[in-house]
């Protein structure tokens, strides 16, 4: 065996998109490209977006920290300036994705801005040596060496005291002047003249808020700056070349700060967005002509202009990018992770799409698929408007479960208030035919307190009216809840839930709940003890606690590891108690974060936090000892993990590895920025597909690369389907066709009328799909073949499962009552219990 | 600053009139300006904004344009079909020409002051000769169907724009015919309304500036009949327009109470090309803004809430000071109420009548800031209502309360009121003498049995008051070198020793009312005097003027006394030489001989001659932060200036007796609830 490759930690998504505005690839005219491209910044990459089908063509990586500005080449449209807090520019060619040159600077850049006035020099915005929050505008002369990596050593000072983001700057028409805002002052500095003239506005606060300068933008041809304010208003400054005639103008149509400005490329037009999420086009800067974009989802973070004034897109502070084409419609979005102020859901992973399934849009669910880096849908859960404004109480989504084969979902959403939360519970059902969760059963209040934690039982063999919704709550109590036939001749639907039994613990908080592997046993972690229910009856079977701390998570084991039940407490203990015995088996001194279980092994993930730093364990529970340790693989606090089957199992040469073999893991920060880890490198990550697709539109289009290209298109997706070991000799055998066509030259080309034939029948169909279906059948045979695999393993892990079952059964004679009688016991064991407890 | 027990009126209904129209002299200091009710102010900018001069109104004589020409002569046009003449040394009409085309709209001068051209309901636009001693009309130019509702010349006088409803033209001054006709409500085709031309500009580049009812200002050139440059300012009309004398910056008013200035700037940074900007908008109105001037250093506009802004240009004001201070005027800058100190009643002006009031009582006393329960009521006893359409110049209740008199343009009456238990009865004075009309100022002794009367040429009428209910004629006082501008102010000392009288070239003339002989006069000073009265003990004359400087004049001795030296050496303090409304009443305390008591619209002070005066760096209005020191502390931030902000806004307060004040209030909210309803405007967040 080869040495074993080191796990790379990866960022596949989220995080922030907001370190700068984008910029759009150059004129698609001008190039001759398709419809060109979209650059972004987005944490420690530069991601590029096709516009056409708003796929992630590229990430760039190659930055050691976050990218704060990019900027295109302006002598070279197909070349792009990277700048980034780790002190260096990078000159990128962004159609190949290969870094040309890294210049170092040395300090952190906080903004990029490039000139095409200015040959070999851009500007930075960086901190000023010796002085806290204090920064400078420079200009960087870019030496013109021959190797990769450079130092960029020749700064000279344009303008001190400037602000830290890149909206606080922006240069005027043929870089004849610079302004730069800070708090409630504006600097203008003339690069001919070299003037600098200062103009203030006044420090009162209104009524409406303050006047504090939030960002500036100048027109293209004119001489006329636009400012944006804290307090909504944009005032255009003119003859500002004049230290006491100048003036502005006020625009005032935003109720909150003012996030970006942007003047169209004729400059007839202005752009402003805010926190109302409505981008406003002002025209002809008149108060009175405007015209809104409204409902774009999120607050405005960024704008940004094609070159040739087409398009516009906006950031929004939830990662959402929005192309706009230039009469102010709404032409495409682009949605990775959506970052929600809260993930209050956890990651939950939908099993029928496998998309990740969190907190997305305030009181929407959101389904990522992580394959394609892209928002699936989104689920309206609230359903109620949601207003933008400060200091409101609005509805939010807080848990969410999904039954076994992702036929139910349930959500719990809640007001956030202190004395009187406003809860709902509601269980959707799947519609095969609209393909969408439908509204079944709506429960108010459900609980008298907030719902902390909520799961369906697990039992995939089971039927599905056996399906049991457990919620934990902090009013002492777990409800479990039961689909009952509806009696109401005029409902919709047939089924709908109701609560079934209400469990508590000496009048403890429930924290937790968690369902074993066979459904057969509910664990409930009443503040610091841990009770286990027998799910049938409902009794309850044993109880562990690990003083002192309070149970934070538990979760059983699978498959041969289901007699233990594990749980973290924030005293800082895991702890693995056998339920065979109902003792301790071992603990462990680690203060747990997250502990999460792969649902198609044994092993188990578990995410501490220590000095400010994450480490990842992951053991199996009937061994103490870890079978894999990073320690501090990750700066950020992990908020979340899931682990996500994979679609087939990987093939893993190290033992070390092994569990990640059906699942991958992921990992949400505190940032919302989604990581995983692989052992791949970071260009196999990227589907062959879509470079491929890079390629192709950088061809012309005309109508014969339109066939081509649906053609090829075809062979591609067919390429897929097959795998690799097809692709090659499929091309092999059809390309000549084509390639004797397009290659040969024409004066030695037969008639048309002769090679025509030859071309179509290379185009048929009927060839292909022979070799499709032949295909598919050798797919399906190869499932087939993974599901007996798979139902081999389950028949062992069941074989396995027998040797606990006598001993759990030992105390469980009620399963052979009949339900009748059950219910009975059931009602007389509520009134022992609630007695009990009296005392 | 003592304790007082106030009367606190809120009774005084008065509703200022709207303002109408502006017109600023040009090349000079001067801003007139026509109320609604046809009354004409006249400000001085010299004399920090001061309402110099006022020409009451008259029932049949609204004024719908005012225009000064030849210099300084002011002229104005109205409904009534009448061009007037104002006399503005004696306040009041000149003459009056009759314009032969119904009610005019608008009248303009040419930029020598030789023609007035006005545009009539006809349609017909009229020009006038500017002759001395009155206006010649010249002749008709081509006449079309629809009101002139504004006029405008071009600089070199060859040619005049007019704005007409949804059409504006452009006539030739030589041939008098219509050499442009531009259609204005071109753009507006899908409903078809009725586009008025409120306001046109022509300037001298041959650009139209209008301002329309669709709440457009669109420049056009004349010559081509082509639209340059459009910009929808408002929803509503855009009523008034003025260009400044540079034709760099225009200030637009409009009917939500809104004024935006124009600019005309460069594109690029030394380019020639220059183009109109919209830049600041102002909203200190609430109602239409009928009237805007523009001067050289500030943008004034008029609103129908009866205001006159006058907002400064930062950038073209040199020094900060009180230049920069934007002002809001809305109440004269005069009395309008007269107390009668003994009987306690107060006299009331209003335009057509007068009212008068007993003030209330209580018998209970109370701690500072209490409200204490009335035991009487307040009572209005009489009103008087003037006859004939003219406005009351002036009027005045002496000091017992049994005479009042009043003066309108052309006539003067005198009434003794009688109190029989609660009835009150008015009785007219008969065969009152034959004065020199109008009078401006009216001034009842303190025994109450002189009335003295200012009129024009700077004379003043002594009138003996007769019981039980006659008067005769004693004296006429004149200033020796005489004078052609009338007495607006007059000032008599307790003990009816001396008179002193201002008149319109701020002249303070004293005389000696025992041998009705001139006294002296006080060295002139080149401001306006706001408000002068005369110390009941020691005999000073204090002098308020309008650049808010105090004198302190000995008569006896003829000059200054030493208090007034020192205030003129160490100078007044800042803010107290910042305040922007003028002080328009001085009284004393016969308690206190060093305290004078003084006020304008928003404060009252008692300035303590006996205390130190306040340095820049000090305090001035410091009386909440004193009473909070302990008593050492105190005294040392003790300076003469004590100031009361509680009562505003204040038209008059007085001294009833020693430890009794009346102040009388007009909260702006009253009158705003005697306005007509604003235009109905959405605001945000409501």
């Amino acid at each position: 065996m080869v040495a074993p490759v080191a796990l790379r930690v990866v960022r596949c998504g989220g995080g922030s998109l907001h370190g700068a505005r984008a910029v759009f690839s150059a004129d698609s005219k001008q190039v001759g490209l398709g419809p060109g491209y979209l650059l972004c910044a987005s944490g420690d990459f530069v991601k590029m977006y096709s516009l056409a089908t708003e796929e992630t063509l590229r990430l760039m990586g190659g930055h050691a920290d976050l990218v704060t500005g990019i900027q295109l080449n302006p002598h070279n449209h197909m070349q792009l300036y990277s700048s980034s807090l780790d002190g260096t520019i990078k000159l990128w060619d962004f159609m190949d994705g290969i870094p040309i040159k890294t210049f170092t600077v040395g300090s952190k850049l906080l903004a990029l801005y490039t000139l095409a006035s200015s040959e070999d020099s851009v500007f930075v915005v960086i901190p000023k040596s010796g002085e806290r929050d204090t920064f400078q505008l420079v200009s960087v002369k870019l030496p013109k060496g021959a190797g990769q990596d450079l130092e960029a050593n020749e700064l000279s000072v344009v303008l001190d005291g400037v602000d830290a983001s890149p909206k606080h700057i922006a240069f005027g028409r043929e870089a004849e002047y610079v302004a730069s805002v800070k708090d409630i002052n504006l600097q203008v500095y003339f690069f001919k003249q070299k003037q600098l003239h200062r103009f203030s506005v006044s420090a009162v606060k209104t009524k409406s808020g303050n006047n504090r300068f939030s960002c500036v933008a100048c027109h293209p041809t004119e001489d006329c700056i636009a400012t944006g304010h804290a307090d909504g208003k944009i005032r255009l400054w003119r003859n500002f070349c004049h230290k006491k005639e100048y003036t502005f103008s006020t625009l005032h149509w935003h109720h909150d700060t003012v996030m970006d400005l942007a003047f169209s490329v004729e400059g007839t037009s202005l752009l402003s967005g805010g926190v109302e999420s409505v981008l406003v086009l002002w025209r002809n800067e008149s108060d009175c002509q405007k015209d809104f974009l409204p409902r774009l989802g999120s607050p405005i973070e960024y704008i940004s202009m094609a070159s040739d004034g087409t398009l516009c897109c906006t950031l929004h502070t939830d990662n959402r990018i929005t192309i706009i084409n230039s009469n102010l419609r709404f032409s495409r979005s682009i949605q990775g992770l959506i970052k929600s102020a809260d993930i209050k859901t956890g990651l939950v992973v939908d099993p029928r799409t496998k998309a990740l399934v969190l907190n997305g849009e305030p009181g929407h669910l959101q389904f990522y698929s992580l394959q394609s880096d892209q928002q699936l849908f989104s689920l309206d859960i609230v359903q109620r408007q949601y207003i933008h404004q400060a200091g409101l109480n609005q509805i939010d989504l807080v848990k969410v479960a999904f039954s076994p084969q992702g036929k139910w979902l349930a959500t719990v959403e809640e007001r956030e208030e202190v004395t009187d939360p406003e809860l709902q519970l509601k269980l959707w059902f799947y519609d095969e035919e609209t393909q969408s969760f439908k509204l079944n059963t709506r429960i108010n209040m459900p609980h008298e307190d907030h719902i902390t934690d909520m799961c369906f039982r697990d039992m995939d063999e089971l039927e599905d009216d056996s399906l049991i919704l457990v919620t934990a709550g902090r009013d002492c109590v777990f409800k479990v809840w039961v689909m009952v036939e509806d009696t109401d001749p005029e409902a919709q639907q047939s089924v709908s839930w109701s609560c079934d039994f209400v469990g508590s613990y000496h009048n403890y908080q429930a924290t937790n709940c968690c369902f074993s592997e066979d459904g057969s046993l509910l664990a409930v972690s009443f503040e610091e003890t841990v009770t286990v229910w027998d799910s049938v009856t409902w009794d309850l079977k044993c109880t562990f606690c690990h003083p002192p701390g309070k149970i934070r998570n538990i979760c059983f084991g699978r498959l041969t590891c289901s007699k233990y039940l594990i749980g973290a407490t924030d005293a800082g203990f895991l702890c693995c108690w056998n339920l065979l015995s109902c003792a301790l088996d071992w603990s462990a001194h680690l203060n747990i974060l997250v502990l999460q279980p792969d649902p198609l092994s044994e092993h188990i993930a578990a995410v501490s936090w220590l000095s400010k730093e994450s480490s990842l364990f992951v053991f199996k529970p009937n061994e103490p000892r870890p079978i894999y340790i990073q320690r501090n693989f990750c700066r950020e606090k992990i908020q979340l993990a899931a682990f996500v089957p994979r679609d087939e199992p990987e093939t893993i040469g190290s033992e070390k590895y092994l569990w990640l073999r059906r699942s991958q893991l992921f990992f949400l920060t505190d940032t919302q920025e989604l990581i995983t880890l692989s052992m791949k490198s970071l260009e196999e990550r990227l589907t062959p597909s879509s470079k491929q697709l890079a390629v192709e539109e950088s061809l012309p289009v005309t109508p014969f690369s339109l066939l081509l290209g649906k053609h090829r298109h075809q062979q591609s997706q067919e390429d897929i389907d097959l795998g690799r070991v097809f692709l090659r000799n499929k091309r092999a055998q059809d390309s000549p066709a084509v390639k004797e066509l397009l290659h040969t030259p024409a004066h030695v080309l037969p008639s048309a009328s002769f090679l025509c034939p030859i071309f179509i029948n290379s185009l048929l169909i009927s060839k292909e799909n022979k070799s499709a279906e032949e295909v598919a059948d050798e797919v399906e045979m190869e499932s087939e073949k993974t599901e007996d695999d798979s139902d081999e393993e389950r028949d062992v892990t069941e074989m396995k499962q027998e040797d606990p079952s006598p001993v759990e059964l030992l105390g469980e004679m009620t399963c052979k009552l009949s339900k009748s009688q059950e219910k009975e016991l059931r009602k007389i064991r509520k009134m022992d219990f609630s007695w009990i407890s009296a005392f | 600053m003592g304790e007082f027990e106030v009367h606190r009126v809120r009774f005084f209904g008065l509703v200022p009139a709207g303002v109408r129209c502006l017109a600023c002299q040009p090349r000079g200091g001067r801003l007139a300006l026509a109320r609604t009710d046809g009354a004409v102010e006249v400000y001085n900018f010299a004399a920090n904004y001061f309402q110099e001069k006022v020409i009451p109104g008259h029932e049949a004589r609204s004024v719908e344009a005012l225009c000064w020409a030849a210099g300084d002569r002011l002229f104005g046009a109205g409904l009534g079909g009448d061009i007037t003449e104002y006399d503005l040394a004696r306040l009041c009409v000149a003459r009056s020409v009759d314009g032969c085309g119904g009610p005019i709209w608008s009248m303009a001068a040419n930029s020598s002051g030789t023609q007035l051209a006005i545009g009539c309901e006809d349609g017909s636009v009229k020009l006038f000769q500017v002759v001395p001693g009155g206006i010649q009309f010249e002749r008709n130019l081509d006449r079309r169907k629809g009101r002139i509702l504004c006029l405008s010349w071009h600089p070199s006088d060859t040619h005049i724009a007019a704005g007409s409803i949804d059409v504006l033209r452009v006539f030739d001054v030589c041939s008098g015919q219509t050499v442009q006709r531009i259609m204005v409500n071109y753009h507006v085709h899908k409903v078809k309304r009725e586009c008025i031309v409120w306001s046109i500009a022509f300037l001298s580049s041959g650009t139209v500036v209008t301002s329309d009812s669709f709440g457009r200002v669109q420049f056009w050139d004349w010559e081509r009949g082509t639209l340059l440059e459009s910009h929808t300012v408002s929803t509503s009309a855009v009523l008034s327009l003025s260009v400044s004398e540079k034709e760099d910056s225009i200030i637009v008013g409009t009917s939500t109470g809104a004024t935006y200035q124009f600019q005309l700037l460069p594109v690029k940074m030394g380019s020639l090309e220059k183009r109109w900007v919209r830049t600041k908008p102002f909203q200190h109105h609430t109602h239409d803004v009928r009237a805007v001037a523009h001067s050289s250093t500030a943008l004034i506009s008029g609103g129908l809430d009866a205001q006159l802004v006058i907002r400064p240009l930062m950038e073209k004001i040199q020094k900060k000071g009180y230049e920069a201070a934007l002002r809001k005027f809305t109440f004269p800058h005069r009395r309008l109420v007269s107390c009668a100190r003994k009987a306690r009643l107060l006299l009331f002006q209003f335009s057509q009548h007068l009212e008068l009031w007993r003030l209330g009582s209580t018998n209970e006393t109370g701690k500072d800031g209490e409200v204490l329960p009335l035991c009487r009521m307040p009572e209005h006893l009489v009103q008087l209502k003037s006859k004939g359409p003219e406005h009351i110049y002036c009027s005045c209740v002496s000091p017992c309360g049994s005479w009042v008199a009043y003066s309108t343009a052309s006539r003067f009456h005198l009434y003794r009121v009688q109190y029989e238990g609660d009835s009150v009865s008015v009785k007219k004075v008969p065969k009152v003498p034959k004065l020199l009309l109008p009078a401006y100022q009216l001034q009842f002794s303190a025994d109450s049995g002189n009335l003295f009367v200012a009129s024009a040429r700077g004379s003043v009428h002594v009138l003996q008051l007769l019981e039980p209910g006659g008067c005769k004629h004693l004296h006429i006082l004149q200033p020796p070198s005489g004078c052609p501008e009338a007495v607006y102010l007059l000032a008599v000392s307790a003990d009816g020793h001396w008179l002193a009288a201002v008149s319109g070239d701020w002249a303070i003339h004293v005389y000696n009312l025992k041998c009705f002989k001139h006294h002296c006069t006080v060295p002139t000073y080149s401001c306006a005097v706001t408000a002068l009265a005369i110390h009941p003990i020691t005999n000073n004359l204090v002098i308020a003027y309008s650049d808010q400087q105090l004198f302190e004049f000995s008569i006896p001795e003829k000059q200054y006394t030493a208090w007034s030296r020192t205030v003129q050496n160490c100078g007044l303090h800042k803010v107290w030489l910042e305040r922007d409304s003028p002080i328009t009443h001085i009284t004393f305390n016969p308690k206190n001989p060093s305290h004078i008591l003084l006020h304008d619209i928003y404060m009252f002070c008692v300035l303590d001659k006996s205390l130190p005066l306040p340095d820049n760096s000090a305090l001035l209005m410091n009386q909440s932060t004193l009473k909070q020191l302990p008593e050492t502390a105190r005294q040392r931030q003790l300076h003469a200036f004590k100031i009361c902000k509680k009562f505003q806004p204040l038209l008059f307060a007085d001294l009833l007796d020693e430890n009794c004040l009346v102040m009388v209030e007009r909260p702006i909210m009253d009158i705003k609830t005697q306005l007509p309803l604003p235009i109905q405007q959405k605001k945000f967040g409501t």
